[in-house]
């Protein structure tokens, strides 16, 4: 393999995200209270979350007063989740200047509060998040009981209260039929996988986000500590799978990456899935310094700017039909992806399998 | 014996369970205990059992409600349920019997061993609990329910154990 690079581990762990819920003492969860009593918690929130050193020049929205676009936009930033963008009166985000952190007022909980940040720095991003909960508890009573911890809305939260979670791309695994057995691996570490996109099993885009389940009777340290673990060695595996497909199986790789240009260079009309699918093997490609002039940030952008909020933004009033999206994402990735040159590979074109002759 | 719930049936699943401190005892059908999910008994909680049941046993109390309720927020067992949901805090307290099983299902122990709010790990917060979980053990080697003490006496170990590696810190 003399000719193939080094493969990097850039771009494998898109972002590290850790989560914290937090519920006030003596008073209901928002699931359960009245709007006099969610509004007045809003109101005796609210200015303790916006004192945040972290949160200096940021944005509040209340959730009543954010059109559905903007709610939707927030969703697919992961700045908010998809039960809060459907919460109205009474609840709020408030959201850092860079957008690392974000707190949500009146979701499941009184405060569910998340840092996060590209790449793989689980540990960073929970001190992070711990810094903004010890000043919001210098201010708040947080409902905590020494048995059981942090007391949350749902039992399956209570203890840390928190979700650490990273988001992963996977391409070579899934070609190389491994995430099963993945999945089923980190099960037993009380860690869950699932696509980011789409339903069930169906990961679209490669895309996989790795979380903790258990919140109650281990340390914080120690959950994130194995998540962190446990994510640097799928990314060994991911590493190893690509090397394996260089080697064993070029033309198959080879082949995906090059009909994945194909299309996004030509296409007129495509799918969100589709558009997902193919930048997956776009982005493998770059990892493997198949194109020049493109980068990993250029093709992640391409990920976000073509969800559906995200293509509706810049359209004014008129409502986008599916077919008029379709269209502007095709519109909008084509330009990006021929403007660079077709995929050269750093192995020569294989030779183990000989062309089919009829 | 007849079945607890049908007072027909002859009871054949036998349950008991530590409430409140006193001993519980459901006495089941075959049918019954199908019917209420009885599959496994060590996983069910007692008072899911024994809301909506009158209890002739003389030995113990009536209740006071056919279903018990948060004190704080009224939420209903049958609400939370629903909801899978709880309404506040106290909730916790107010359901641990039903929650209890339930965690454990969930989880990797039954006792917090993460961060503490300042304020929420005080002494006396600590000391409360200790003391609490001493008293129920009382109770429940008293009633000879041996497996809960057992799980009781690791808790008030890891709270004392704790209590003592926290006291060297400012
Ligand atoms: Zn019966
Ligand atoms: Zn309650």
């Amino acid at each position: 393999m003399s000719g193939a690079k080094k493969i990097e581990a850039d771009g494998i762990v898109i972002t590290s995200r850790v989560r914290l819920a937090r519920n006030l003492q003596g008073h209901s969860f928002p699931g359960w209270s009245r709007k006099p009593e969610r509004l007045q918690l809003l109101e005796l929130l609210r200015p303790s979350v916006e004192a945040l050193p972290e949160m200096k020049g940021g944005v509040c929205h209340a959730m009543d007063a954010l059109p559905a676009l903007d709610k939707q936009i927030l969703v697919e930033k992961h700045l908010i989740s998809r039960e809060h963008a459907g919460r109205n009166i009474g609840s709020a985000v408030v959201i850092s200047r860079d957008e690392t952190f974000s707190v949500m007022i009146n979701e499941e909980d009184h405060l569910r509060m998340q840092a996060i940040r590209p790449g793989l720095c689980l540990e960073k991003v929970y001190a992070l998040i711990d810094g903004v909960d010890t000043r919001l508890a210098g201010a708040l009573p947080f409902a905590f009981s020494p048995k059981l911890g942090y007391l949350t809305a749902c039992p399956t939260n209570v203890g840390t209260g928190m979700r650490a979670s990273a988001m992963l791309h996977l391409p070579a695994l899934v070609l190389a039929d491994h995430m099963d057995k993945i999945i089923s691996a980190v099960g037993k570490l009380g860690l869950a996988v699932r696509g980011l996109y789409g339903e069930g099993t169906e990961a679209l885009g490669n895309l996989f986000q790795i979380s903790n389940q258990m919140t109650l009777g281990e340390r914080e340290a120690e959950i994130v500590g194995r998540l962190e673990k446990v994510v640097s060695e799928i990314v060994r595996h991911e590493i190893n799978a690509r090397a394996t497909l260089l080697e064993k199986t070029p033309r198959m790789l080879y082949d995906h990456i090059g009909r994945a240009y194909g299309v996004l260079a030509h296409a007129r009309i495509i799918s969100s899935k589709e558009c997902i699918n193919l930048l997956s093997m776009i982005q493998l490609g770059v990892a493997l310094d198949a194109f020049g002039g493109l980068n990993a940030e250029d093709v992640e952008q391409l990920f976000v700017e073509t969800q559906p909020a995200h293509l509706q933004r810049d359209q004014g009033h008129s409502r986008l039909s599916a077919e008029e999206r379709d269209a502007l994402r095709a519109d909008l990735v084509r330009p990006v992806i021929a403007r660079c040159k077709a995929p050269k590979f750093g192995i020569p074109p294989p030779t183990e399998e000989p062309p089919k002759t009829t | 014996m007849k079945c607890h719930v049908c007072k027909t049936g002859d009871a054949t699943v036998h349950l008991t369970q530590i409430v409140n401190g006193k001993v519980q005892k459901v006495d089941l059908c075959e049918a019954c205990a199908k019917e209420k999910g009885v599959t496994n008994p060590t996983e069910l909680s007692i008072s899911d059992l024994l809301f909506g049941l009158e209890q002739e046993d003389a030995g113990t109390p009536p209740r006071a409600s056919a279903e018990s309720r948060c004190p704080s927020c009224e939420m209903k067992l049958s609400d939370f349920r629903r909801a899978a949901r709880l309404g506040c805090p106290r909730c916790y307290e107010a359901f641990s019997d039903a929650l209890a099983p339930m965690l454990k299902g969930m989880h990797k122990g039954r006792q917090h061993l993460g961060k503490i709010p300042p304020g929420g790990g005080d002494e006396t917060a600590k000391g409360d609990s200790l003391m609490r979980l001493r008293q129920e053990l009382l109770a429940a080697v008293k009633a000879e329910n041996f497996e809960a003490a057992a799980r009781l006496r690791d808790q008030i170990k890891i709270l004392e154990q704790r209590a003592d590696a926290e006291e060297p810190r400012p």
